[in-house]
């Protein structure tokens, strides 16, 4: 299998998708002539000419709203915005519109398509650039939401969420695209929507992640195994719809998990799972549900500050250290 | 020869453009090089090129009257008023930084200068001037409100919802889009239907002009006219400044989408030096008192690089304050 970076394995999932069906079409601010602001466009105009690769005037909500009807009327489109702080100005299209019109019709239509959008924090971008929102995403039905944290799953989660019939908000860490793992070279190489994965195996505890906080999991899992801490690592890659399953398996084996997410903690995805544990696991439970958050504050710039808001590996591995020190 | 330049301000005033606009550029081009020390991170969105504008505009403008703007806006910061050491600290994320080092290169803010920010949500600014100039009109004070932003702005819904407001309710908000032809790699003709953007007022029923932004006077004397309309009226105004950056969308992006051959048409037209020749064939100033307004402004910068390095980072305990009262 060769080696890619997450940024080129979307951009391949984008052209085996655009090949193989000519109703894939994609738009956003820069997607075209400059190959977008991350890049993960490269080549698309060239390959596949200006009706199928669109540059869109800086006008979020009615990025998604044409990429409605464009669904609407028999495409597939993949619309970009830009960065997911941008998805909110595009709120009243994704979450009033996208998500609603199945149900509202009574599923006379649906929407094939694809909202992809980078985000999350790191990179000193401060409070408006630097948000980790999927927990809005998840909290709204009707909308399907995958969060890669490889390079493989980046490209087998695209091409499924392309395929899919359903509305899926594609959410892309800023600080993956130059991430880079082995990727399938099969053009039917799928990772379906709704599979977590077990991308660790381990005995003491589970920690369940998404995005980079799997990647600083797996770190974190790395530094503790020297500390003969044994830690398995849930990737749950789509938040809608959840994998229970997978996690709960994991936590009844382990008794024990640490829940980590960069999104605000407050009403935040973790305490979803980690309910979803307690409801799940109550009887093979050896201690309460941790969680590892972003701070509940609007990200400061300076990098000093920015660091104490996002989780690090050494608080993932701290939090699963004080788990492992408590006698309940 | 009859002094044009004496026609409209006095010598005074116009070196003290001159000077801003030369500081404006020496900050600018420092921060491009501590960008690259790795002393500033995060995104940087340079003014080089554009500064006959904002030192236009805000000579035109009354001490008091409101300024805000975008994510590029350092330079109107400082043409302001803003410290420039303070606002370097800012860039460094230090704790003496005109935000105390959470608001970066791209959130400037400083009350007691009536400069209400820098913001970095594309026409995110365009209802809060809106909003700021309908407080000034209910407390029946005399200031205006001027809002600056790109040409890649007027496509996203604020623009035309706090245009039609702000001719509905008849704010004193004077709107200056500065259009440098690109939003990021995106030709402006690429993005708009009508690229002449202060026709687009026309719905509206804003009056509108367009003003060539390489030239300080010029916008000087359009925006002094506007914003004394805008005053007298209560009625929103807009000015369409032609200008240009010299670099990138920021410093991230290489700019391959715009000629050499553009770029160096347009630095031809670069203000600095030309209001410098003016300045010099109207006897105005000598090129020795030009060449010391250099020296002080890189001074001046010299000293807010080094206050920056110096500054403590913010403490720890700071990330919790400042979100609540
Ligand atoms: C709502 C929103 N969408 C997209 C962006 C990303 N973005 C930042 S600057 C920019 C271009 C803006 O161009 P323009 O308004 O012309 O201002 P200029 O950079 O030329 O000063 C874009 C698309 C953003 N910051 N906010």
């Amino acid at each position: 299998m060769p080696e890619m970076t997450y940024r080129d394995a979307l951009n391949l999932a984008l052209k085996e998708e655009m090949r193989r069906d000519p109703s894939v079409v994609t738009w956003g601010e820069d997607v075209a002539l400059y190959e977008g602001s991350f890049k993960v466009t490269r080549g698309l105009l060239a390959e596949f000419g200006e009706e199928r690769v669109k540059d869109t005037p800086i006008s979020e909500n009615t990025i998604v709203g044409v990429a409605i009807g464009a669904a609407m009327g028999g495409l597939r489109p993949v619309a970009e915005l830009m960065t997911v702080n941008f998805a909110l100005l595009a709120m009243d299209q994704l979450v009033n519109h996208m998500a609603k019109i199945s149900s509202m019709f009574g599923g006379q239509v649906h929407l094939p398509m694809v909202v992809r959008t980078p985000g999350g924090g790191g990179s000193q971008l401060a409070a408006q650039h630097s948000q980790s929102l999927e927990t809005y995403f998840m909290h709204c039905p009707g909308i399907r939401v995958a969060v890669p944290a490889t390079p493989a799953d980046a490209k087998g989660l695209l091409k499924s969420a392309i395929r899919d019939n359903n509305p899926v908000v594609f959410l892309e860490h800023e600080l993956l695209y130059n991430s880079k793992g082995e990727v399938p070279e099969d053009p039917e190489f799928l990772v379906p929507l709704g599979r977590a994965e077990v991308k660790r195996p381990g005995s003491d505890v589970t920690i369940v992640a998404y995005s980079r906080m799997t990647v600083l999991a797996l770190q974190a899992a790395a530094e503790l195994e020297k500390e003969q801490i044994s830690c398995e690592v849930v990737d749950l890659r789509t938040l809608s719809p959840l994998d229970d399953a997978t996690f709960i398996a994991s936590v009844q084996k382990t008794g024990r998990a640490v829940v980590v997410e960069e999104c605000w903690r407050t009403a935040g995805l973790g305490a979803e799972i980690a309910f979803r544990i307690h409801a799940g696991c109550f009887d093979t439970l050896r201690a309460p549900v941790q969680r590892v958050s972003g701070l509940d504050v609007p990200m400061p710039y300076s990098r000093k500050l920015e660091r104490l808001c996002i989780p690090q590996v050494e608080t993932i591995a701290a939090a699963v250290r004080e788990l492992l020190s408590k006698k309940y | 020869m009859e002094s044009t330049l004496r026609a409209i301000l006095p010598d005074a005033a116009l070196l003290k453009m001159y000077e801003q606009m030369v500081l404006s550029r020496e900050f600018e081009e420092a921060c491009a090089e501590q960008y690259t020390k790795g002393h500033i991170t995060g995104f940087l969105h340079l003014y080089s090129g554009q500064e006959a504008v904002a030192v236009g505009a805000t000579t035109a403008l009354h001490r008091d009257d409101y300024i805000l703007s975008a994510y590029r806006e350092h330079a109107q910061a400082i043409i302001r008023g803003a410290e420039p050491r303070r606002v370097m600290a800012e860039l460094f994320g230090k704790a003496t930084g005109i935000c105390k080092g959470k608001g970066g290169s791209m959130h400037l803010f400083d009350p007691a200068l009536s400069f209400m920010g820098g913001y970095a949500i594309v026409g995110g600014q365009l209802p809060i001037a809106a909003g700021v100039a309908f407080a000034a009109k209910f407390r029946r004070e005399e200031r205006i409100a001027a809002c600056f932003f790109g040409d890649g702005a007027v496509n996203q819904g604020t623009f035309h919802e706090a245009l039609n407001w702000a001719r509905l309710w008849e704010l004193p908000v004077l709107y200056v889009c500065e259009n440098n032809f690109y939003g990021i790699g995106t030709e402006v003709h690429r993005a708009s239907a009508l690229a002449d953007i202060h026709k687009r007022t026309c719905g509206y029923d804003i009056p509108s002009a367009r003003v060539d932004g390489m030239d300080v006077l010029a916008v000087f004397e359009q925006v002094k006219w506007a914003a004394e309309w805008v005053r007298e009226q209560s009625r929103p105004y807009l000015v369409e400044a032609m200008t240009y950056r010299f670099r990138g969308h920021s410093m991230a992006d290489p700019g391959k989408y715009r000629s050499a051959a553009e770029v160096e048409l347009w630095k031809a037209r670069d203000p600095i030096p030309n209001f410098a020749r003016r300045l010099l064939a109207e006897g105005i100033a000598s090129e020795a008192e030009l060449a010391a307004i250099l020296e002080k402004a890189r001074a001046t910068v010299a000293e807010a690089v080094k206050y920056a390095e110096e500054s403590p980072w913010p403490e720890d305990d700071e990330v919790w304050k400042d979100i609540y009262v």
